[in-house]
């Protein structure tokens, strides 16, 4: 039984299960190269993606307007933020459009046009709307789309304390 | 004189086999416009590259003068239009070359489609073409920003939000171009070096890449 095995394994090819001397020396210069590379391409990424992983400020909340100006009629309030542009600092002007709602809260919303970025009004065309001059997009006094674009107007988050009126970042429509 | 240095040269590197292979090949009829007027449309491809190569020398000069920094890029590239000598030559052959550059690679594109050359077996040269399209259009996009107008600041936040409405990833492309929240230092920065370094770089890749499959598989034949 054992001779025959041994007469059989004889005639086939030997079969090392060692790689070969060749295939040893690409994977070891194939694994340096791919790790030298890896070394300098790794801290160019990340720092070409550095903006995407920095944490997002908290805005803070700018005190605005005292709360007894603000009507049911939407009106135009301008403030200053204060804004970290990589090395630059400055504080630009923003716009807010602040009315009280039929519920009686007062609400803040943005004036870019949720269609392509322009600058929205109230009521240029007499609709009681926000109207976009650029491609006629319409909104209502919530912020609702009402024509061309597919989004509401944005909202400042508001606080209201010591009967002023304060705006934070912006965030989606909470009214439509 | 010159050939004397040239047969200096040659003698000792053997150069002519090297541009005799480049130089030497055959302009079939039917692309010759000398026979057939009509071939003119074999030029077009050509005159792509003849006014890419204009975009890359006076890219390369304009930032002589040309700052990336969001106080100093609009003063720099108005000093460098009206006050240096053929700054106004030199601006508006990138500026108008930049416009050029896309009629010129449309009609090539509109000649390879219609004599058919997309076919096999030059399918893998049409695929690098719409590259190059591509990369083309980042080169515009991009450099559009540069001047720091207002043009260029809405045009580039326009053309950013849409990249942003991209399912899923659109915020991330978005942020990663922008380089922050908003169009600012970073953002000029960032489309500066990617107009001048990273795209020209991919160019010129693809472009080799499109005239040695050109040379490999020589023009496609006649209708
Ligand atoms: C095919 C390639 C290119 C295209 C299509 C292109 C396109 C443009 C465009 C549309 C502008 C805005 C021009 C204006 O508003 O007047 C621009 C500006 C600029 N480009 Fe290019 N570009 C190309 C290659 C390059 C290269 C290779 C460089 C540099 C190495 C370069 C450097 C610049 C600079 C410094 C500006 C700002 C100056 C200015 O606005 O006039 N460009 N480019
Ligand atoms: S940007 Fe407002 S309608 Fe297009």
């Amino acid at each position: 039984m054992s001779n025959h095995e041994q007469h059989e394994t004889a005639h086939r090819p030997v079969q090392r299960k060692e790689m070969s001397r060749r295939q040893f020396l690409s994977y070891t210069l194939g694994g340096t190269t791919a790790f030298m590379m890896g070394g300098a391409v790794l801290p160019m990424v990340r720092f070409a993606v550095d903006p995407l992983l920095v944490k997002k400020e908290g805005g803070d909340f700018v005190k605005v307007v005292e709360e007894s100006k603000i009507t049911a009629e939407p009106q135009e309030f301008k403030f200053k933020i204060h804004q970290v542009d990589g090395w630059y600092e400055s504080d630009p002007e923003l716009v807010a459009w602040i009315s009280k709602g039929e519920d009686n809260k007062i609400f803040a919303l943005s004036p870019v046009c949720k269609h392509l970025g322009c600058t929205i009004f109230w009521n240029t065309k007499g609709h009681n709307e926000y109207d976009c001059p650029c491609h006629d997009a319409r909104y209502s006094k919530d912020g609702k789309n009402l024509a061309v674009a597919n989004s509401p107007l944005d909202e400042y988050e508001v606080e209201v304390k010591d009967g002023f009126v304060y705006l934070g970042p912006i965030v989606p429509n909470t009214r439509s | 004189m010159f050939k004397n240095v040239y047969n200096w040269i040659d003698e000792r590197l053997d150069i002519t086999p090297l541009w005799r292979d480049v130089a030497d090949h055959e302009v079939p009829e039917h692309v010759n416009p000398a026979h057939h007027f009509s071939a003119f449309v074999y030029c077009f491809g050509g005159l792509t590259f003849f006014i890419t190569v204009i975009q890359i020398l006076s890219g390369m000069f304009l930032t002589m003068y040309y700052v990336p920094d969001i106080i100093n890029a609009y003063a720099s590239v108005d000093f460098l239009q009206h006050q240096v000598a053929f700054g106004q030559i030199v601006r508006g052959m990138h500026h108008f070359g930049a416009s050029l550059v896309i009629v010129m690679m449309f009609l090539h594109t509109l000649r390879v489609f219609f004599t058919g050359s997309y076919k096999a077996p030059r399918e893998m040269n049409w695929v690098v073409g719409m590259l190059i399209f591509f990369i083309m259009l980042g080169l515009g996009f991009t450099g559009y920003l540069l001047p720091w107008d207002n043009k260029a600041y809405y045009a580039t936040k326009v053309g950013v939000e849409i990249a942003a409405s991209v399912p899923y990833i659109g915020s991330y492309i978005a942020d990663f171009l922008y380089g922050g929240d908003i169009v600012g230092a970073q953002t000029l920065t960032r489309f500066f070096a990617i107009h001048v370094f990273f795209l020209p770089g991919a160019l010129i890749a693809m472009l080799a890449a499109h005239f040695l499959m050109i040379r490999r598989q020589g023009i496609s034949g006649p209708l």
